[in-house]
């Protein structure tokens, strides 16, 4: 069904959030191997779910800090946030900087104002 | 249908941590990919998404990134409804029980390319619920005028200069024309209220036989507005009247949300670059049919 020479799943190690993408149920980033024969290429039109071999974290020109002192875990961020990437951690919000793109929705958004927009 | 008072609500408290959109390609701030990941995170694992040609598509199936986490396909433009009537008959003949059938189609490829799928999959009561983001334009293929572009609006094939003042005409009554058919359950909604959403795609959710959300989500893109404000634009929009939260269900119109004072239609609208050359002449012309539209909606929903 899936080629799966083309998409052998690695798990990256150098994530420093591996661990909570991986109990908060995301897919990983997963490392892309350049075509060599034409075998390795899919033959059907299906594809994996959640393959990512790309970051989106280059996107960004702002990236946002939360001031945990000041969220008040209302979650307003967790449900706005385009891409998804902030993520519940044992009563605090995380972001996965990975695949962030710095669109400043969670920040215009906090009630509190306990994020903020800072230059990369 | 189930029971409104038997389903458990979805607030961002409990719903599934498991994200079904992820590492998409869609611009900052989009307001559509927070309407298809919030509503995937709604249905949960089990369901199945066609996307005709549009944005969602495009952002989401960028060879090797696959940013769907679920089963997702990618359908014709105009077939998007019967592609899901397919799957879902489909499913049901595999003895599947548990799942959801769900289209993601922007406004062009609901309002005026997609239509008479959508239409008989309507009049066959197939349990599909099609979800519609509506911004308002082509998004996709760079700022064209749709059926649902509403009066005003500069896009590329209605530009704003001395002869016309961009688009000419109001937008498309979407929400009646699909109620007109008699469906189980539809509604409309906006990114800028999304517990309002999450409720009513949670309905639609537990509808079965067809039922339509129509959702109005921003594009910072094309409307040239900053990244940050996607979300309050598209609340403002609401606030300001020119788009209403409703539900159709059991034959019967209703009105969620019934302001006594509108915010400012001209704030909303010099917010926005796609609206930036409007006179006030036309402006006035947006507000008398926002004002005669709110009238027969309180005459005929309340």
């Amino acid at each position: 069904m899936v080629s799966v020479k083309l998409v052998k799943r690695l798990t990256n190690d150098q994530l420093t959030n591996d661990q909570i993408i991986e109990k908060m149920s995301r897919p990983k980033h997963t490392e892309y191997k350049t075509p060599t024969h034409i075998d390795d290429y899919p033959t059907g039109p299906q594809y994996e779910a959640g393959f990512l071999p790309e970051k989106n974290a280059g996107w960004r020109t702002f990236k946002p800090v939360v001031n945990h002192d000041e969220c008040i875990y209302c979650l307003r961020c967790y449900l706005l946030c385009p891409d998804g990437t902030i993520m519940k951690d044992n009563g605090k919000i995380k972001i996965d900087m990975d695949y962030c793109k710095g669109c400043g929705v969670c920040a215009h958004e906090c009630p509190k104002d306990a994020i903020k927009m800072e230059k990369e | 249908m189930t029971k409104v008072l038997d389903i458990p609500k979805v607030n961002a408290k409990n719903m599934t941590e498991k994200e079904f959109f992820y590492g998409h390609k869609a611009c900052a701030g989009c307001g559509g990919s927070i309407a298809v990941r919030l509503a995937l995170k709604v249905l949960g694992e089990r369901t199945y998404s066609a996307l005709p040609a549009g944005c969602m598509s495009a952002v989401g199936f960028i060879f090797p990134q696959m940013a769907f986490n679920s089963n997702a396909i990618i359908t014709t433009f105009p077939g998007s409804a019967s592609m899901a009537a397919g799957i879902a008959a489909g499913a049901k003949a595999l003895g599947q029980e548990d799942f959801k059938t769900v289209v993601f189609a922007g406004d062009g490829g609901t309002a005026d390319i997609g239509f008479q799928a959508l239409s008989g999959m309507i009049d066959r009561n197939d349990d599909v619920l099609y979800i519609c983001y509506d911004n308002e334009a082509y998004m996709n293929t760079g700022i064209q005028k749709s059926g649902l572009t509403p009066y005003g609006t500069k896009t590329t094939t209605t530009p704003a200069g001395q002869n016309i003042p961009g688009t000419i005409t109001h937008k498309k009554n979407l929400f009646e024309i699909i109620a007109a058919h008699d469906i189980q359950y539809a509604a409309t909604a906006s990114i800028g209220y999304p517990q309002d959403f999450l409720n009513k795609v949670n309905k639609a959710k537990h509808v079965k036989g067809a039922s339509f959300i129509h959702v109005y989500a921003s594009c910072p893109t094309g409307w040239g507005t900053p990244t940050e404000t996607s979300v309050e634009i598209a609340k403002d929009a609401v606030d300001a009247g020119l788009i209403f939260l409703a539900e159709y269900e059991d034959g019967e119109y209703k009105l969620n949300r019934n302001p006594k004072e509108f915010k400012s239609v001209e704030e909303y609208l010099k917010k926005q670059g796609r609206f930036k050359h409007m006179s006030d002449a036309d402006i006035q012309c947006v507000i008398e049919n926002r004002d005669k539209k709110w009238e027969r909606m309180r005459k005929n929903w309340l």
